[in-house]
């Protein structure tokens, strides 16, 4: 089974800043890590490879410091990392992105699985996953909460829902985003990290991988960011009372204001 | 590396579980998987025998950064190369390729059979025997307070082969779990490492193949004094692991911690406790370090180093951990903060593997040699 891996590094969410000027996130002095959610995604992979044999490649998009996600990731049982980087790809929102990892999966060939972690800590589109799959037409499940097993080219997963979860079956190739109930990510082996100092990530830049430029980082991007905040929530319960007749009089009142 | 690998089990998995596990006196079985997934069962076995090809020295740095969490983990994963370096120091090429690699992945764990009701300091006291009938050993006999005992699947035993040889008349075997004749007594409760197992092996005409004798027949305390001598500074260096992470715990605290309106580390009589407890600990890490690269030198004279370490390293662990709990105070002394199952894991230390009392012998009889023969 060839299976992918994508991770991205991110600001490590226990120190993380706004610039207030310029409202995105002030990376000085920030220590960077795996996405969290990554890390069950990447973990998915090593048990299935364990389980079924075959390769697990990871491969993330970004800066040339982001070389040192790939290097945990082959300490917690990846084969090998593949660093998509290039100026062109700076700016990138999650339709650049996809368009970007989709050429670069492409260019590596032919695969049986796609794994990604639900969303990122740092943007929480949850986009990259789905949109990479409609980019390379392959079938998607987000929310996998659980790998029942893969036989015949096809995997059993449960994708959780809000109000309880689905049992799919999928036919491979495929994309599935994870959630952190999957499993519990390992730590890295000793074996695992110095095989990692010597991993010598595959650069992939935008001429690698035949991209259009016009496609590409800002220019490429459909979205800006204009405004970060926080939303509010002011959800607040409230019972009704009396007869049937005078809840439902409540309500409307209610349902009225509120218009 | 190894220590990065040891910090990272330590703060994720060991850190957040160890006042569960101390709590309800439960053995870490997740946490020895864990650690064996991350490789480092192996850390002082040979590759050849699928280990990491280290000595002394790593372990060292794996068991101070276990220590810094839980001792009762540390000495849980510590035990198992108690019980294999009885067959690593002495066994045949067929024991070692046998055990050492299961052993080396963490797949099993071992266990070192030495005490006795009527011997430990006093090893000359074993009444547990070994009798050969056709091609197997029978084993009669009981065995106190072992490490790891019900928990391991591997046991390095040592029995009397011959009353008549006296100190010759001992030798060690190897004893699965599941041998016939082979059960374990009730567990322990102690005073602190509650999250390591303790219990009674119990031997009734309990019959092992011939193989399972590790060494020549009438080496017993040789393998014994031999396999002290190397796992020694490993105790010392969970003294070290425990005395800096008292002296952590004690730090943090006094910085936040406000009395007559400062913060009570600006009180010089507070800094000069936090002060000695960062010497000692400091000056034990040292010889501890010192000693174990003695050791992996691959030096036959180990026993002085080996005692020296673990007594300074174990005795700075007692009173630098009561001594946080001092600074802590009130809450130093509530099982809310982490600092008295410190000062309860840290007594065991100058018990187990040679009260320290019995290490000042080692080295009083060392010195005793060695300026003999100038």
């Amino acid at each position: 089974m060839k299976i992918i891996v994508c991770v991205k590094q991110v600001p490590d969410a226990k120190d993380v800043r706004l610039d207030p000027k310029t409202n995105t996130l002030s990376r000085e002095g920030v220590e960077s890590i795996m996405n969290p959610f990554d890390r069950h995604a990447l973990e998915a992979a090593v048990a299935l490879k364990e389980q079924y044999g075959g390769t697990v490649t990871a491969i993330t998009m970004g800066p040339p410091q982001a070389e040192e996600t790939l290097r945990d990731a082959v300490a917690c049982g990846a084969d090998e990392g593949v660093l998509v980087s290039d100026r062109a790809f700076a700016g990138a929102d999650t339709w650049a992105t996809t368009y970007t990892l989709a050429k670069a999966i492409e260019k590596l060939g032919e695969f049986d699985l796609i794994i990604c972690g639900k969303q990122a800590i740092d943007g929480d589109t949850a986009q990259v996953g789905p949109g990479l799959a409609q980019r390379l037409d392959i079938p998607y499940v987000a929310y996998a909460r659980k790998i029942g097993g893969c036989v015949d080219g096809t995997i059993r997963l449960e994708r959780l829902m809000d109000d309880g979860y689905d049992e799919i079956e999928m036919a491979m190739p495929a994309l599935m985003t994870v959630v952190k109930e999957i499993n519990e990510p390992r730590v890295p082996s000793l074996k695992g990290k110095m095989k990692a100092r010597k991993m010598q990530a595959t650069v992939l830049t935008a001429a690698d991988i035949g991209a259009d430029p016009d496609q590409l980082g800002l220019q490429g991007s459909t979205t800006r960011v204009v405004r970060v905040f926080s939303p509010e929530f002011s959800a607040e319960k409230c019972m009704l009372t009396g007869t049937a007749d005078e809840m439902v009089d409540q309500l409307l009142n209610k349902l009225d204001k509120l218009l | 590396m190894i220590v990065d690998v040891a910090r990272q089990i330590t703060a994720e998995k060991i850190i957040p579980q160890r006042a569960e596990l101390d709590e309800k006196e439960e053995f870490p079985t997740e946490i020895l998987r864990t650690i064996a997934k991350g490789d480092l069962f192996g850390l002082y076995i040979p590759e050849e025998y699928g280990g990491f090809g280290g000595g002394s020295f790593e372990m060292v740095l794996a068991l101070e950064e276990f220590a810094k969490g839980c001792v009762g983990v540390a000495t849980s994963f510590a035990a198992s190369a108690l019980g294999a370096y009885p067959i690593l120091v002495s066994g045949s090429e067929e024991l070692k390729e046998k055990y050492m690699p299961v052993i080396a992945s963490g797949e099993k764990w071992a266990a070192f059979g030495l005490t006795e009701a009527n011997a430990g300091s006093d090893a000359s006291g074993i009444q547990t025997t070994a009798v050969l009938d056709g091609d197997a050993w029978v084993l009669n006999g009981t065995k106190q307070w072992i490490t790891n005992a019900g928990d391991a699947q591997i046991y390095s035993i040592i029995a009397i082969t011959d009353h008549s040889k006296g100190p010759r008349g001992a030798s060690m075997f190897v004893v699965e779990d599941g041998d016939p004749g082979f059960s374990y007594g009730v567990k322990e409760k102690k005073l602190g490492i509650r999250a390591s197992s303790t219990r009674e092996l119990i031997f009734k005409d309990c019959r092992i193949p011939k193989e399972r004798l590790i060494g020549r027949q009438g080496t017993g305390f040789f393998t014994v004094m031999k396999t002290l001598d190397l796992s020694r500074p490993g105790i010392a260096a969970l003294g070290v692991g425990l005395g800096q992470a008292a002296l952590d715990e004690a730090v943090l605290y006094a910085k936040q911690r406000v009395q007559f309106g400062k913060p009570v580390i600006s009180f010089q009589a507070v800094q000069h406790i936090l002060a000695d407890m960062a010497i000692q600990v400091e000056a034990s890490r040292a010889l501890v370090y010192a000693a174990a690269r003695h050791i992996d030198t691959g030096t036959k004279e180990i026993s002085k180093e080996s005692s020296m370490c673990k007594v300074m390293a174990t005795d700075m662990a007692m009173k630098v951990t009561v001594d946080a709990v001092q600074v802590l105070a009130g809450h130093g002394y509530m099982r809310e903060y982490p600092v008295e199952k410190m000062m309860r894991d840290a007594k065991i230390l100058q018990i187990y593997e040679g009260t320290n009392q019995i290490q000042r012998n080692v080295i009083g009889q060392a010195l005793n040699k060695e300026y003999s023969r100038s």
